[in-house]
């Protein structure tokens, strides 16, 4: 039993921790990819430049958590959405928009994005140095509440801290609230349409241009969320963006690029996997050792990949995606 | 109809018989590079030369892929790294302790269960010949394919384990270096194959993604393989193809070194110059500038473009040989994707896309550019320092060198959305002849 919490802890409670920030990311990048039609490679370090501001509103107002009775950071995380939505905004009118404007093919704006990344990248660590820096200051502590099994021989609890549960309650309150306004409200409708046929959307009279700024809003907002969580789960590190880039475009594809919903599965789906491969599965053979033939039974490591080859992971599945259902599994619109 | 044609915006302009633009800019970086040689002296200068070469190399690698086919590898590093590994396996002297004991044999065996193990996996995905239901087949080899898997990449963990601890790592062949630049050729030409072989008949974008998620996985691996590579403990000294800088001193053994890269770049040079002229580079214009037409004279696009992407792979490979053994050091933490991937990327974006030329002037360019840029960088950092600290009694982070080199990340991004903003076809643009 005690293998069978461990397993817990290390794969249930873990990978869905790692899956919703996926999913959350995948969902910004497969908005911009369905209204502007290119892959947003600045998404990671909008991510990180949510987190930052989280860190720099934390610094400046500290204690303010204690009296809402939620740590600083996640109080302080709607302003950091409403900074980083407008950073998008901004990123969208002064490098996209004029590059749209001059009709270059889409592969274009993806190089100009990645320029966006370098100079996030840049500018954020320029201010936050290149080390990693913990988001719970002042004395605030990461609760961890260890939930013991009411069972015989079980000594190992199941361990989940403060900010996984938020974690959590807020992904599903991101989906939901996503999902009321895709199909909702009046905007949300509009983009739906403009996803599906621009040129149709703009002849029915759909404002464009402010489609676009709407998009960018709520992409900076998601972004923003998904940096802090990240960045609460483990520490705030300013030089994630390459490794997170891959497995949120993987788990973007894997949903079907274009597909809110997908993006979300996606995102599960490259979190479980990740987290399910550098499992070792010899901790759950150990109950069974006596009955095992020998040679099973002494093997220590039955990992697929260690920890440090956790970025195969998302390649793996990207790849496989891309040669058996390039659409991915809800069929996305665009390959 | 050619009075016309003299007015139609989508053309360039045909070349001018003087071309005076090329003679300009050629003129001006000779004068930088004689200015780097006043201020630095010939050692340096001709240090940054031959690495400004080899960047070149990587460079006409990029230009044949994005400009002469619109595919755009955001992986150079990945390839850039393979070519660097494989010049260090070749030219590192021979490791005695691991030849001499029977740990070659054990490597050996391991790897031949691992070919075997494949050739089991890859029987089992051709089941259903036989007649075994497709469900069954696919559920069979995903089972078999997991187990054997495993039990190869256990196997292989003591092995490697073993080596570690009682050789240090395998060591190299004691071949020549350039050996170990053209197998870097032909191993990042392989990974090209297969990256392109999945993502080229996809969207652009795909081929992006792919190629930056394989940059860092070799990467990783490279890093993480000590026993192939002693990874973070880093390989040097590399021993170089020509004679090294203890007989010759350093200014003649790196200009013998520029010499050698200088060879290589002219030979693709020429070779690139007729594929451009000859039908084949049409045919490869023609697939970029209009697929659909393209497709419908008849061309195999699919197949032109796998061919272009791998050989610009294996231009990528070579020029990351004959940059690692001229640095002579192999550390895997040392290939970054802001020195290897967007430097390249500016050195072709800015030179001019799809003209080797203006590539290779590009190259140059942007790389004293950016080795000028360090001092610079440090000293304006510096000044914002005691500015700061003067006038407002700011108290500096002392991590300020790390800092000051974050500012040039900055830079290159600003560079990249400005010259895709307002000079997208670069400083020497490609010329397209018209035969009106």
């Amino acid at each position: 039993m005690n293998e069978l919490v461990f397993f817990i802890n290390n794969v249930v409670v873990a990978g869905s921790v790692t899956g919703s920030i996926y999913a959350i990311g995948a969902v910004g990048v497969t908005l911009v990819f369905s209204i502007m039609r290119f892959a947003h490679f600045a998404h990671a370090d909008m991510m990180t430049f949510g987190a930052f501001m989280v860190l720099l509103l934390t610094a400046a107002f500290p204690g303010v958590g204690s009296v809402v009775g939620l740590p600083t950071p996640v109080v302080m995380l709607p302003l950091a959405m409403v900074l980083t939505a407008l950073l998008a905004v901004g990123i969208d009118k002064a490098f996209y928009k004029p590059l749209r404007a001059h009709g270059v093919k889409p592969i274009v704006i993806v190089i100009g994005s990645l320029g966006v990344t370098l100079m996030l990248q840049g500018l954020i660590r320029l201010f936050a140095g290149t080390s990693g820096q913990n988001l719970y200051m002042a004395g605030e502590r990461k609760e961890i509440y260890r939930l013991a099994l009411p069972f015989d021989g079980v000594r190992a609890p199941i361990v989940i801290t403060e900010p996984q549960i938020i974690l959590l309650v807020l992904t599903i309150a991101c989906v939901v609230g996503l999902h009321l306004f895709l199909n909702r409200s009046r905007l949300g409708k509009a983009m739906r349409a403009m996803s599906d046929n621009p040129d149709l959307a703009r002849a029915s009279g759909i404002n464009t241009n402010t489609i676009v700024a709407v998009t960018w809003v709520i992409v900076g907002g998601l972004a923003a969320i998904a940096g802090t969580l990240l960045s609460l789960d483990v520490t705030f590190k300013p030089d994630l963006s390459f490794f997170l880039l891959l497995p949120i475009f993987a788990a973007a594809i894997v949903g079907g690029v274009g597909h809110p919903y997908g993006a979300i599965a996606g995102g599960f789906v490259v979190g479980f996997a990740e987290t399910l491969a550098v499992f070792n599965w010899a901790v759950l053979l150990r109950p069974f050792r006596d009955s095992l033939p020998d040679w099973l039974a002494k093997a220590g490591n039955l990992a697929f990949v260690g920890t440090e080859y956790k970025i195969v992971v998302p390649f793996f599945i990207l790849v496989a995606i891309l040669v058996w259902r390039p659409t991915g599994i809800f069929k996305g619109k665009v390959i | 109809m050619s009075a016309h044609d003299k007015h139609r915006e989508d053309l360039v302009d045909t070349p001018s018989r003087f071309p005076l633009r090329e003679v300009i800019l050629f003129a001006l970086l000779l004068v930088a590079i004689l200015g780097v040689y006043a201020m630095m002296g010939a050692a340096y200068s001709t240090r940054m030369l031959v690495e400004a070469a080899c960047y070149a190399i990587l460079a006409l690698g990029l230009t044949i892929q994005w400009g002469y086919a619109g595919q755009f590898n955001a992986g150079v590093m990945g390839f850039v790294a393979l070519g660097g590994f494989s010049a260090m396996f070749f030219s590192v002297p021979v490791n005695d302790d691991f030849w001499g004991s029977e740990l070659p044999g054990e490597l050996a065996r391991v790897l031949l269960y691992g070919a075997a193990a494949a050739l089991v996996v890859f029987g089992a995905t051709r089941l259903d010949r036989l007649g075994v239901p497709r469900t069954l087949r696919t559920i069979i080899a995903v089972v078999l394919g997991v187990v054997l898997y495993l039990v190869v990449i256990s196997l292989l963990r003591e092995v490697t384990d073993e080596i570690q601890s009682r050789a240090g790592f395998i060591g190299g062949l004691g071949l020549p270096a350039w050996t170990g630049w053209i197998v870097g050729g032909a191993l990042a030409g392989v990974v090209g194959y297969f990256i392109g072989h999945i993502c080229l008949g996809l969207r652009s974008d795909y081929l992006a993604i792919a190629t930056l998620g394989i940059a860092e996985i070799i990467k990783a691996f490279l890093k993480n393989s000590d026993w192939l590579t002693r990874g973070t403990a880093t390989v040097s000294p590399l021993p170089w193809p020509t004679p090294g800088p203890a007989e010759l001193g350093f200014t003649l053994s790196r200009a013998i070194y520029l010499s050698v890269t200088a060879a290589i770049i002219a030979v693709i040079f020429f070779l690139l110059h007729r594929a451009y002229h000859a039908p084949w580079g049409r045919m490869i214009r023609a697939i970029r500038d209009n697929e659909t037409s393209a497709a419908a004279m008849g061309k195999d696009i699919n197949r032109r473009r796998l061919e272009i992407f791998v050989l610009g792979c294996i231009l990528i490979g070579i020029g990351g040989g004959a940059l690692t053994t001229f640095n002579s050091l192999f550390d895997p933490q040392g290939y970054l994707p802001l020195n290897h991937t967007f430097l390249v990327l500016v050195m072709v974006i800015l030179g001019g896309p799809g003209n080797n030329l203006g590539t290779i002037f590009g190259a140059v360019a942007v790389y004293i550019i950016w080795i000028m840029s360090e001092p610079l960088a440090l000293f304006l950092m510096q000044l914002a320092v005691s500015v700061g600290e003067g006038a407002f009694g700011w108290d500096a982070p002392s991590n300020m060198d790390s800092r000051a080199l974050q500012a040039r990340v900055f830079v290159i991004g600003l560079l990249i959305t400005l010259v895709l903003r307002f000079a997208p076809k670069g400083l020497l643009p490609e010329k397209v002849k018209h035969h009106g």
